[in-house]
Formats: structure tokens, sequence, C-alpha cells
């Protein structure tokens, strides 16, 4: 009786007819792959990108050159030099460097700082035509922090309620 | 109950022995058991103003601060009990109401005691919501940078300044919150061992203008050395950041230095980086200067010493090492010379010399003396470690008297007889006499009641001294005055003994590297030799008589000059310059003045093209083909030198005849003092900036007092023309009190005085 009922069966091919609901069910269900570029997947605001370091609003370097980020790195990817006091007393890098072919972004340094200064940003998108360029100067990180304040700002604003 | 009994106090259930009369915080710092404090400091007397070593005490009704509980027999201690605790937290919590959260860009941030008792006994969390405290910085001098927001108020610095530095600089003005240190009046903290107070601030609140950013706590390495300027060889920790030198701390060192080191010793070190530094070796072709490579200069140099042979002098900086002086007097006589000399500024070279002078008695046992005679020393500007032991000594209520041609600012009462360079040669006839010490001099001396009651002071002392400082060694006198002192040393039974002039006077004549009379400093530019090798001098400023080394130098054929700094005057006098690293640069020993040998390392390698001299002499030794000339490094010389030298002990004797040479200084005219100014003793200091910004960094210039001036028809800031040995050069005058009739104050050492003659001789003032 069970040998008729599976020959009934597979002659009216009902395992393919099952399977293929399965495949057919998913043609029509919406889709999860993501056409990268022209599509990007959702990042959390605590996503750990390329290097930042912000200003204030008024314009004024946040970074206070205390080096605490560049003693945390396990990696040893950060160097930081002190410019002697300014006229006005404060204290300001005169060299910031990261090094991102040693960086891990682990985002230790972001964790130490004081002032908000360092920041791993939400870009993952950034390519080197030569081996120096993989240096993060000061003055590029400066740059990154301009262009991006704006998210970066929101970035942080979204992740304090946790902290 | 009577000192020496012990008895025993129970702390944290461990019973442990004490000295009666002992607080609470020494037995337990002897004992390993850590209370926290802020105010409590060794070697300064008890505030307890910080509250925050309060421990618990069985039967005491509140907690009671350790550092101010002296000790009882069976007396029970609970320093973490849950009553000690709670005193702890609750008093840092009121200390850090006021401090301010900028730790990040704070000096002191990773090596501030506020920092790490807040780790351990601070809350998480500040229950105050107030505004904090803010106190407007202020500009105490050149070498310290102050935060006064963050000062906790525990007054160390202050205590300091009162009984360690001997001037109360600084002090707190205000109660409670409105408490503030400082000068009270907008004045700059001038004492020479200020830097002290670096130290002792717990907090960021006083920290090293010099290196004020430079790294921070976690970034240095620490290395040992030894302090390369005064005599007195203290210990120091020199920490360095990627091969730079950031600041020097003092290393303990309860018998040389004890925990404080003078400013000198701490801010020197900027010399090292100084503009002026030689890196490569240069040549004088045709009166010009170039750079030149180590092979050419070195093949010059022994052409130079060759063609000079046996009619070299060397002229040796007694800030060299050991390990230097010994190479350059083994190079020199080993070409047949025996003209090598590093008494540079000894002005009299007759007589008998003691064989290897030293201090006398060891700096530990200085504060012990309860008279001194000084003669010739401005010892706080001099040795401000031993000055500060003698400080000690006078507190414990010595008597010490001095006989300068100089008043000294001195901080403990002192006699002081201020008189002209001849009347110093009277003065000390006239004690001797009193003393009852016989001889030429001595006999005709008119002794007055002042002398006779030194004399009765220096007699009655258990443990007198007699000490003679560099005025007395530069005096045109010295033979004169060395045995007027060993006949009233003698005579009073005092222990006679120099203040060396420099880090390593007293190694200089362990290897030798002082001559015979005839061929000493002084004989060897009288007559020019036909080559001469200088190490680590400048000419100008670091000779006896520079007008008379200028000319030497320029009727020699050939001069070499080790040394680390370029300056005109060197550059007029030699012929090629092998440029040479300085005290941190290179490894090496130095004797002080107790005759204390103490080895170093280097800490960072040499800048530029220098190399250590210990290495040039070497070199020089192979090309001019000196057998034993093969050191690997200093440790070998070193042995070597141990080993021809395990016989000689520091020894002062001498014969105490007053010996019958003819007085060289005249009564009158103008007589000039040429002392050396703190700021100025050797090339690494005078290139250090930021003291020579210091009030100590005198000016070049002619020092009289009111009178003299009145006399001239001079006010201070005229310039006037000086004429010593028919050299005339212009200078600007100021009015100087400590200066007595008949003297002219014209410190030597200072760029401006480079033509001028001897030390000590007579001057004539014009007007301009």
């Amino acid at each position: 009786m069970k040998m008729l009922s599976d020959y009934i069966k597979s002659l009216a091919m009902l395992e393919l007819l099952k399977g293929l609901r399965v495949t057919g069910g998913y043609m029509f269900k919406k889709k999860f792959t993501v056409q990268y570029p022209e599509e990007k997947a959702p990042i959390s605001p605590r996503f750990r990108g390329l290097h930042a370091l912000r200003r204030y609003e008024n314009g004024e370097e946040r970074c206070i050159a205390c080096k605490l980020c560049e003693a945390t790195c396990p990696a040893a990817a950060i160097t930081i030099e002190v410019s002697p006091p300014l006229p006005d007393g404060s204290r300001r890098t005169s060299r910031y460097d990261i090094d991102l072919f040693k960086c891990i972004f682990c985002g230790y340094c972001q964790e130490a700082c004081p002032v908000d200064a360092i920041v791993e940003t939400p870009i993952y998108e950034y390519h080197f035509e030569n081996r120096v360029d993989a240096v993060m100067t000061k003055s590029k990180l400066l740059e990154v922090g301009d262009k991006h304040e704006a998210e970066l700002a929101a970035c942080i604003h979204a992740d304090g309620k946790y902290r | 109950m009577s000192e020496d009994q012990t008895i025993t106090i129970e702390i944290d259930g461990k019973a442990i022995q004490a000295a009666p009369g002992q607080m609470l915080i020494e037995v337990t710092d002897a004992a390993g058991i850590d209370i926290p404090r802020f105010c409590y400091h060794k070697k300064l007397s008890v505030s307890a103003n910080c509250r925050m070593c309060l421990v618990e005490v069985e039967r005491a009704p509140k907690p009671l601060p350790a550092c101010a509980t002296p000790v009882n027999d069976g007396m029970k201690v609970f320093t973490r009990s849950p009553i000690a605790l709670a005193a702890q937290k609750g008093t840092m919590e009121f200390l850090l109401i006021n401090h301010p959260l900028d730790c990040p860009i704070c000096d002191q941030g990773g090596e501030c005691e506020l920092q790490d008792i807040s780790m351990g006994y601070g809350s998480d969390i500040s229950r105050f919501v107030e505004g904090k405290r803010i106190v407007k910085d202020k500009d105490i001098g050149p070498l310290i940078t102050t935060d006064l927001t963050r000062c906790i108020h525990c007054t160390r610095c202050v205590r300091f300044g009162a009984e360690i530095a001997g001037i109360r600089e600084l002090g707190a003005t205000g109660r409670g919150e409105h408490m503030t240190i400082g000068t009270y009046i907008e004045k700059s903290v001038d004492s020479e061992l200020s830097g002290n107070i670096i130290d002792v601030c717990p907090v960021g609140s006083l920290t090293s203008k010099p290196s004020q950013f430079k790294a921070r706590a976690w970034e240095m390495l620490q290395r040992d050395t030894i302090a390369p300027h005064d005599s007195v060889g203290s210990n120091i920790h020199v920490h360095v950041r990627r091969n730079e030198l950031i600041r020097v701390h003092p290393k303990d060192n309860e018998s040389i230095n004890e925990c404080w080191i003078s400013d000198r010793d701490r801010f020197s070190y900027e010399g090292v980086y100084s503009d002026d530094r030689l890196t490569t070796p240069m040549i004088k072709s045709n009166g010009e200067w170039r750079n030149a490579s180590w092979d050419e200069a070195l093949a010059m140099v022994v052409t130079g010493l060759k063609n000079a042979g046996a009619d070299i002098g060397a002229l040796l900086s007694p800030n060299a090492t050991v390990e230097e002086l010994y190479l350059a007097q083994k190079l020199i006589k080993s070409l047949g010379s025996e003209r090598i000399d590093s008494r540079l500024r000894q002005g009299d070279f007759r007589g008998e010399a003691p064989s290897y002078p030293w201090l006398g008695q060891s700096i530990e046992s200085l504060e012990k003396v309860d008279a001194a005679l000084l003669v010739g020393s401005s010892i706080r500007k001099e040795q401000p470690m031993l000055a500060h032991r003698l400080r000690k000594a006078a507190l414990e209520g010595a008597q010490i008297s001095f006989i300068n041609p100089l008043e000294l600012d001195l901080n403990y009462a002192a006699q002081q007889l201020v008189t002209t360079p001849a009347g110093m040669i009277t003065e000390l006839a006239c004690v001797a006499k009193a003393a009852g010490a016989n001889g030429d001099l001595i006999d005709q001396a008119e002794v007055t009641e002042v002398h006779k009651l030194l004399a009765e002071k220096l007699k009655g002392a258990a443990n007198g001294a007699l000490l003679l400082g560099n005025l007395a060694t530069a005096h045109a006198d010295y033979s004169i005055i060395r045995s007027l002192a060993t006949a009233i040393a003698t005579a009073c039974d005092l222990k006679l003994g120099y203040l060396p002039e420099a880090s390593n006077s007293i190694g200089a004549h362990l290897v030798g590297a002082v001559a015979s009379t005839g061929n000493d400093a002084q004989a060897m530019l009288e007559t020019a030799c036909k080559g001469y090798l200088l190490m680590g001098i400048e000419p100008g400023l670091d000779l006896w008589n520079p007008a008379k080394a200028a000319n030497a130098f320029e009727q020699a054929d050939f001069v070499v000059a080790l040394t680390a700094f370029r300056s005109a005057n060197l550059e007029a006098a030699a012929d090629v310059l092998l440029p040479m690293a300085l005290f941190v640069e290179t490894s090496g020993s130095f004797v002080n003045a107790e005759g204390t040998l103490q080895s170093f390392a280097g800490v960072i390698t040499p800048s530029g093209n220098t190399r250590p001299a210990w290495k040039i002499l070497r070199v020089l030794g192979n090309l001019l083909e000196v057998p034993g000339f093969d050191y690997v490094d200093t440790t070998e010389v070193l042995a070597e030198i141990t080993q021809a030298t395990s016989a000689l002990v520091p020894n002062n004797a001498v014969s105490n005849q007053v010996a019958s040479t003819e007085v060289r200084t005249a009564k009158n005219g103008l007589q000039r003092i040429g002392d050396v100014p703190i700021y100025a003793l050797d090339p690494l200091v005078r290139h250090a900036r930021s003291l020579q910004k210091t009030h100590d960094a005198i000016p070049a210039g002619v020092y009289l007092n009111a009178e003299e001036a009145g006399k001239l028809g001079v006010t201070e800031g005229d310039n006037t023309v000086v004429v010593q040995d028919q050299v005339r050069i212009q200078l600007p005058l100021f009015i100087d009190p400590n200066v007595p009739n008949g003297c002219a104050r014209i410190p030597a050492a200072l760029a401006g005085v480079e033509q001028l003659g001897a030390q000590f001789g007579e001057v004539t003032l014009e007007k301009v």
C-alpha cells in the first residue's frame, strides 16, 4: 500500500512542487541582498571606521594633547607631539598621526578621549595609493572631522544615553 | 621616658616597635604600612592641615591625623577600619570639591599624589554641584609654572621656603576657600633651591616651566646620573623621552644631597640643546672656519701635537670626568710635557699645595659642626647643597663666620667680616694671632676684640671647621691665605677643608690632572707654549686671567679645543674644534668634595657628530701611537685609575709655616673682586636658557657700593671704562651695597668681560 502511494506521489512530482513552493515563496518575499555600492547596509552609531579629529562649534580644536589615546592604543598606532604653550596658555598638538596600517579599529582612543576629540567615524570607504598615505596626519584628521561634523555629533548624541 | 627606650604599639593588629616621641606616620612608613597623606613630608615640619592621614586610635573619640599624633606605649591604631576609611573618604571628597578636572592637560597627570590617592580613597561621583573656585596664576619666575586653581593648600612649598631654602618667598594669604599661595608682592621666587618646590608639590600647582607640556609621566624613561656642576655630586634622575632630555629630578641620597638638588643641577640640562652646540669638527684655514670630517680634523690635531711635542700645555675643565682627565694627562705626559692643569681659576700657585685637597670631612658631618670659619666663600651660590648643610648646623646653634671680600645674603645668622682682598689676609693674620699661632705675617697683626672673640669661638668648638671657598682660591695671594688658614686650623683644632669649585676638582687631583708649581695653569700661560690642548673650557670665561690666556694662545702655533659649544672667544683662540659630548651623553665618574667617587652611564646618544671626550682622547692616543690606549669603555679606564691610585687618600696637610712669600695684593687702589656668579660656573650652565633668565644670572658690569660710586661721580646705569693691565673695556655700573670700600666687583665668566685680566687684581675706573 505504501509502495503504491509513494509511486503516485513521485509520478505527480509532489516533492518537487513542495520544494518549488519554498523557492517560489521567496521569489515574492522582501529581498535581503544589498546592492553595494548602489545600496548600503545600515550601520550603528557606534561603528568604528576612519578616524577624525573634531572641533568645537567656535572652530577651536578639541584635542588638548593629553596623549591618553596614544597611551591606550594597543597597536601603538598613534604618535603625538605637543606644541609649546600657546600665547593663551593652551595646550595643543603639533603632530597627531595615526598609522592606519597599524590601527586595529578597537575604538579605545575614542573611549579614552576626555574631550571627544578623536572619534571613529562611520566612514568605511577609503583607499590609499601610497603607503605613506596610510598615515592620517593631523590636518587630514581635522579635514575628515570638519566634513562630517554633523554626522559625528549625531552619532555621539545617539550613543550618549547608553553611556 | 628616656630616648633610647623603645615602645610597642599595635597597628592593624600587628605589634610594631617605635621610639617614644615619633609621630605615628613615621612608624607606619618605616613598617611599610601605607597611610595616604598630602601635607606631610619627611624633611618638613608637621602642619597637619590636609587631614588625609586620619586613622582610628583606640579610645580616641575621633580619628586622629597620623602625622601629628605621637606614639604611646600600648597604643592601638587601625588604619583601614571603617571609621578611618570613612574619615579619609570624607577628606578626599572635600579636597576634590575645588580641584579642577584638568588632569589631561596637567603636567603632573600620571604622577600626581592627588590622582593616585583619589583612585584609592576617593568616591566615584561628586556630590558638589556649586561652582568651583578659580585662582589667578602668578608669575614666579622663569623656572616654575604656577596653576594655583589646582592647589590643595598643603603648604609644603611654604614650609620648604621657610625651613629648607631659608627664605620665606611663598606664603598663604586669605583663609578657607579664599586661601591662596603666592609671593604676596608680585615677585619671582629666587632661591637657589627653588626648583625643589616642584617636587614637594603633591599636585600640579607648581610644575617645571622649561619642561612644560614636553612629556607626560608615562612616556619618560628614568636614568640615574650625577650632577655635573658643583662639587657635591648630587645624585639625579634624568627623565628622557625618545632620546630627549625632559627634566631632572633629585635622587634620594641621604649622605650627599638628601632629597633636594640645586636649581643649577635641575635646569642646566637645557644647555645640551643650546643653539651654540658644536656638532661637527671644525678647522680654521686662513682665518676662516669650515666643517671637517673627523679623520681630517684628527689628522690635523696629531700633526699639531707632534709639532708641539714636549712644549704643549693642557688646560682641562675641572668638570670633565675622571676618565677624561686621566686620558688627557696620560696623552700629554706621553708627549713629554708636564704642563697639565685643571685648577683654571686658581690665582696663586706659590707655596706647598696639599696633595689631594678635599672637604676635610664628609658632607653629612658638615651639619654637625658647632663652629665654622669660611674664608672667601659665597657658599650659597657656589655649593648650594653644602650651604644647606651648614645652614642646618647654624640653626642648631653653630657659630658660622665669614671672611669675605663681599657681603653675602645669608639665610641664617652669621658673623661676616667683609673687607678688601688685602684686608682678608690681614684679618686672617689677626685671627691667627688671636688664636695663638706664630709666623711672619701673624706677628705683625694688630688684634682687636672682634678677632679675639672669633678665635675664642673657634677654639671653643668641639667640632669646628675652616673652609676655603672659590673666592679664596681665586685670590692673588691664595698661597698666603691657605697657609694662614692652616695656621688657624692648627691653633684652634679645626678641620681644614676646601670647597672645590667644580664637580671633579678633586678627581683631577686623583688622576694627576694638576701640575706642580712651574707647570701650572698660570705658568703655562705666562710663557706661551708651542701648542695647547683645551678640554671643555671657554678661554675667555673659564680661566683666571683671560687676557693673558688670549695672548698665549695667539703666540702658540697650534691650539686644539675639545668643546661642546662654539663661542667667538674660543674660535679666536683655537685652530681645531673637536665636538665633545656633554655629561648626559657620556659615561664616567666624578669625585665629589668628600672624596666619594660616583660613576654614571650615558643617558642619551650624543647630538650630531659629537663624541664623548674619552673616545676622542683614546683615538688621539692611538693615532699618536701611545701604548696602552686600547680602552673599549670607561670602566676599563676607571679600573686602570683605581689600580694606579688605590693608595691615594684625600689629604689636606701642608706645613703650617706661613710662607714668607710677598703679598701681591696691593693695600691701596681699587681692587677687582672677580667672583663667578652661580649660573656662569661652566659652559653647560652658561647655555641653559631658563637659568639665564633668573635674577641670579646677573649681567656683566661693575658693581660698586654707593660711596665708591659717589667718589667716582657715577650712578647706577652709567657706563664706565674699566682699565685692567692696559686693557680697556666699557661696562655698565650697578650699585651693590654688598661690595666693600676700595673694591669693585666685576664678576668673571660673564659675556662682556672676556678681554679683562685676572679675577683679582688692581683696576681703575674712568667715567665715560
